[in-house]
């Protein structure tokens, strides 16, 4: 038998219809948007052509969406086995993450009517960083599904598929690892692309790697982050053990992170941008706060242990790693020197996010709740 | 490409003279550029070098007429070809009356023994306009007047090229009140094809290309409803302007000197009749100097000087007609929207969630919180109480 089990309970709790509601809201908001066309619903324009859904829903929510990438470079790469049970809720959150990014990218794009240009070779611009991250990210969400296709196989008695996929699995999962290497590092691409327009604090050759360790240290993040509010919510004895490892783990690499990143900063002497005084300044050190925070928590031994720290510092982490990304997108970016363009999400824009991360909470409980993801509890 | 150049054409080398000093290279180069400028296939640069560089060069008159030779100094200035390179080697430029080295009864003598031995196959190329009025008095050259020297070098003329404004359709010596009753070559020739290259001056290289595919093909190019080379005349300057998307966004310079003026803003208030004019300006440039280079680049209105009732007719600060007012839907709109900032209600929906977001996460922490303590505080009793 698996160590997964579905962990059973009513589907319909407050907390579901209340996420529903708010789902239903940017549904209703969404309508309006295919029917009127962006302009309406957001606040985008000609300067900041890509707002919040693009920037939070899609660069942020895949980079929540790399604890599948993260564990399975450590349980898979590494042959770290302890991590396995937490291989199948990370891949699910994965799933999730990429597959509403990729709706999101859909409700986000202009003429969406021609998206299948894109898939068609004819139409392919195989210099463009955008096509490399579209095809990459749509063949990952396949990849991702059949990576959790087990949890669907074990539940409805597919045996004899599940064995088969088991055979050949190895190759999706080493295309899962290859796959967010390429698009996460080109989600940093596509802001070098933007050049000076970035400010100084943030646009750097070394975006590409910059931003792929950070998705990993927010994989690392995420896996912890969602273990403990799942054990707290579904009222399951806590990982703690397992979770103070991989904070470990979050920890070093959130280093490597810092390490890169500040001494980028000074090699290219652009530091003193941090001292002006401006908003750029006040957000690049409250980003940097956030990475910090957790490193001092984390460094003590003692506190790794700690659900509490563990918590705050995988919290701290992930907002930090939301506020890199928002910063170089929308922050930091300064489409025209004189800044005769401005940019903030409307009140619209910012409900059909929330309905987008409320429908990822729905499917979490509906799937945690019917199908075995959760690692079998210990009876405590 | 320059390996079968030399396979074809090995005996170029012999022409080193006959191409004033140009190497073969840069030769080569010079028919492939004007095949590219008229959109024809590169082998078409090929074919041009082969009828440039024919020892039985086409012989060609060019006639003057009411004009002031702005024409003619406009093709010196010419870089690829040089006009010498041109009259010396491609074409035989058997009399012009600025360029000629004879002068007097020697040039008409040769003029007309040319147009005898020639008869049928000659270019004749006209500048300036005709003046009709009163038997045509106004202009002479030899005794006779120019309505006479054109039609006496049309009737064994092969093709007629009207180079200028003025032998397009009159110019300036025909804008109002229009005392000599002067016309464009058009209006006195009917039976001959006749290219029309207006322009004040004409771009050198839209007249230059015309006569290398004449050269070569044996026939002109495709022309519009007035005469003019398509490959040059095709477009409004309107549509291939650099300043377009001023214009499209509505930025406009009102007067010489001002803001909008000073950043380069669209000319069409201070009269451009870019939006009216059918011309390759924007695309080729003046003068082989790079970008700029053309009068709207240097911040000048354009004046429509090869659009027949608009130059020389029109008032240079008069507003054109706008041919084409829909911008292409690639093009940035009128009154962009750039942004309002957050709003309050927008700023309170994100302080709010904000808000919930860090106040949730406190409530866990610190129930999280007191579960290590009490955690905590069961270890240390495990570890006190005897096992």
């Amino acid at each position: 038998m698996s160590a997964h089990q579905p962990v059973g309970g009513k589907i319909i709790t407050r907390p579901f219809m209340v996420l529903s509601v708010l789902f239903m809201i940017a549904a209703a908001i969404l309508l309006a948007r295919f029917v009127l066309g962006l302009g309406p619903v957001t606040n985008l324009n000609d300067g900041y052509p890509w707002g919040i859904w693009i920037v939070i829903d899609v660069m942020i929510g895949t980079a929540f969406g790399c604890a599948g990438y993260s564990v399975a470079l450590l349980v898979y790469l590494l042959n770290k086995g302890e991590y396995h049970p937490l291989v199948r809720p990370a891949m699910m959150a994965g799933l999730f993450g990429y597959g509403l990014a990729g709706m999101a990218v859909m409700i986000d794009l202009g003429r969406y009517w021609n998206f299948w240009t894109l898939l068609w070779p004819g139409y392919m611009q195989f210099n463009s960083v955008m096509l490399e991250v579209a095809l990459c990210v749509m063949a990952y969400i396949v990849v991702l599904a059949i990576e959790f296709s087990p949890a669907f196989l074990e539940k409805f008695g597919l045996k004899d598929i599940h064995k088969k996929l088991n055979k050949v699995l190895f190759f999706f999962i080493a295309v899962g690892i290859l796959l967010p290497t390429m698009h996460q590092s080109s989600l940093g691409t596509l802001a070098v692309v933007a050049g000076h327009q970035i400010s100084a604090l943030w646009q750097t050759q070394l975006l590409p790697p910059l931003f792929l360790i950070s998705a990993v240290l927010m994989g690392y993040a995420l896996v912890p982050f969602e273990s403990i509010l799942a054990s707290m919510g579904l009222k399951r004895p806590m990982e703690t053990p397992l979770l103070a490892k991989i904070s470990y783990v979050a920890l070093i690499v959130t280093l490597i992170y810092l390490a890169i990143r500040v001494g980028d900063l000074l090699w290219r002497g652009a530091l003193g941008l941090a001292f002006t005084g401006s908003l750029d300044a006040l957000m690049f050190w409250i980003e940097m706060a956030l990475f910090i925070v957790p490193v001092v928590l984390l460094m003590k031994p003692a506190n790794r242990i700690k659900a509490r720290t563990i918590f705050i510092s995988a919290a701290s982490l992930l907002v930090a790693g939301s506020l890199y990304r928002l910063n170089i997108y929308i922050i930091g970016y300064h489409p025209t020197a004189g800044g005769s363009w401005s940019y903030f999400p409307s009140v619209t824009e910012m409900l059909v996010t929330l309905g987008i991360f409320s429908l990822e909470v729905i499917l979490y409980l509906i799937f945690v709740k019917r199908l075995p993801v959760l690692h079998h509890a210990p009876t405590a | 490409m320059s390996d079968y150049f030399d396979e074809v054409l090995t005996d170029l080398d012999e022409y080193i003279d006959n191409l004033g000093g140009v190497s073969r290279r840069e030769f080569m180069k010079f028919c492939t550029g004007v095949a590219a400028t008229m959109g024809l296939a590169s082998t078409a640069g090929l074919k041009m070098a082969e009828a440039a560089s024919n020892p039985q060069r086409p012989p060609v008159i060019w006639l003057s007429a009411q004009e002031c030779t702005g024409c003619t100094e406009s093709l010196l200035r010419a870089s690829h070809p040089t006009l010498d390179q041109l009259i010396l080697n491609a074409i035989s430029l058997d009399y012009h009356e600025t360029l000629c080295a004879g002068a007097g009864h020697q040039a008409e003598a040769h003029r007309l023994l040319s147009m005898k031995q020639n008869f049928g196959k000659y270019v004749l190329v006209v500048d300036g306009s005709i003046p009709t009025k009163d038997g045509g008095i106004y202009c002479k050259v030899a005794n006779k007047t120019s309505l006479q020297h054109l039609t006496e070098a049309a009737a064994g003329a092969a093709a007629i090229i009207a180079i200028g404004s003025c032998a397009s359709w009159g110019g300036v010596p025909s804008t109002g009140p229009n005392p000599t009753g002067a016309v464009g070559v058009s209006e006195i020739i009917k039976d001959k094809p006749i290219v029309n290259i207006p322009g004040c001056p004409p771009n050198p290289y839209n007249f230059l290309s015309t006569v290398l595919y004449f050269l070569t093909f044996g026939s002109l190019p495709e022309l519009d409803s007035k005469s003019r080379p398509k490959f040059a005349y095709n477009r409004l300057i309107h549509e291939n302007c650099e300043r377009r998307p001023h214009f499209d966004a509505g930025r406009f310079a009102i007067q010489f000197g001002d803001e909008g003026h000073r950043q380069g803003w669209c000319l069409y208030k201070l009269g451009c009749k870019g939006p009216e004019t059918y011309a390759n300006c924007p695309a080729i440039l003046f003068g082989d100097v790079g970008s700029g280079s053309w009068p709207v680049g240097t911040g000048h209105p354009c004046f429509g000087c090869t659009e027949q009732g608009v130059g020389f007719t029109k008032g240079i600060h008069e507003l054109s007609d706008v041919r084409t007012q829909t911008p292409p839907d690639q093009y940035p709109g009128i009154n962009e929207n750039i942004g309002t900032g957050a709003t309050t209600a927008a700023a309170a929906v994100a302080a709010g969630l904000g808000g919930i977001a860090l106040g949730a996460g406190a409530v866990i922490a610190s129930r999280l919180g007191k579960e290590d303590d009490k955690n905590a505080a069961e270890e240390r009793k495990e570890q006190e109480s005897p096992s």
